[in-house]
């Protein structure tokens, strides 16, 4: 079939990767954070794939349902955790909640 | 069929710079599910067709339908595109992106070092990934709905309403 260059498969992850990397870390709306996370969960999930065409087992895309159910769970917990950060303060901005007041 | 990879890979990589770079969050949303479409392109050129079809329908669905539900639920008008106007300056950027670029260099030049052959994507086929799902990783199944179950509770808890709460 197709001969797609194994580097440039996982070159595209790491690039993937870095730019949910940096939006993670530049920007200030927790929404905006929590769809980096995503990107940077998807970016790991195409190099596990890759891997598994690499070596035609399996394993690779076991591995990606895995982090699939990782992220609907870890979407679920993190949208609710923005709902009350809305309610409680009505702003987005993470550091709106730097002081734990309980 | 080698440049319909690079064309997904583009698409891919423009797409997920704006999901970033976005004031509007529903704009960055859109943008998002186009990077998810092609990035199931890729997966099904990849030889890995279950994937890409659950890519489709769990990521790009289910997971971005609840992202939309949300921004419906907090209602947020254009004052937070104002808000999100006064965050996005160019000081904080420039740093992390210098940071961020040495980063994937190093990764660049690492995963160009080791794999230099090119892929014979031979095709993985639902098959097979069902046989060893439920095979050696059946554990790995059965810990996966208990994460799903602790994600359902967490988030039906933190979900009340405050004036539902005990009061103390």
């Amino acid at each position: 079939m197709t001969a797609i260059p194994l580097n440039h498969a996982l070159i595209l992850s790491a690039m993937l990767f870095t730019v949910g990397l940096v939006g993670l870390l530049v920007r200030r709306n927790i929404f905006f954070m929590l769809m980096s996370i995503e990107i940077m969960l998807n970016a790991a999930g195409l190099a596990f794939i890759v891997a598994g065409t690499r070596w035609g087992q399996p394993d690779g895309q076991v591995m990606f349902l895995f982090i699939l159910a990782l992220a609907a769970a870890e979407v679920s917990i993190g949208l609710a955790l923005i709902l009350r950060l809305y309610q409680q303060f009505k702003t987005m901005d993470v550091d709106a909640a730097h002081e734990l007041q309980g | 069929m080698v440049w319909l990879f690079y064309l997904a890979a583009a698409v891919a990589l423009f797409c997920t710079v704006m999901v970033i770079t976005r004031l509007n969050a529903v704009h960055a949303l859109l943008y998002m599910v186009m990077a998810l479409l092609s990035l199931a392109l890729i997966f099904f050129l990849l030889g890995a067709p279950f994937i890409a079809a659950l890519e489709v329908i769990v990521y790009a669905g289910a997971i971005m339908v609840l992202f939309v539900f949300v921004i419906m639920m907090l209602n947020i008008g254009p004052q937070s595109v104002d808000q999100e106007r006064r965050w996005f300056n160019l000081s904080t950027w420039r740093g992390l992106v210098f940071i961020a670029g040495i980063l994937l260099i190093e990764l660049i030049i690492a995963l160009r070092l080791g794999f230099p052959e090119p892929l014979d994507v031979t095709e993985v086929t639902p098959h097979q990934v069902s046989l060893s799902l439920f095979g050696p990783y059946l554990l790995g199944v059965e810990l996966a709905s208990m994460l799903l179950l602790a994600g359902l509770v967490g988030a039906y808890h933190l979900g009340r309403r405050e004036q539902e709460r005990p009061k103390k």
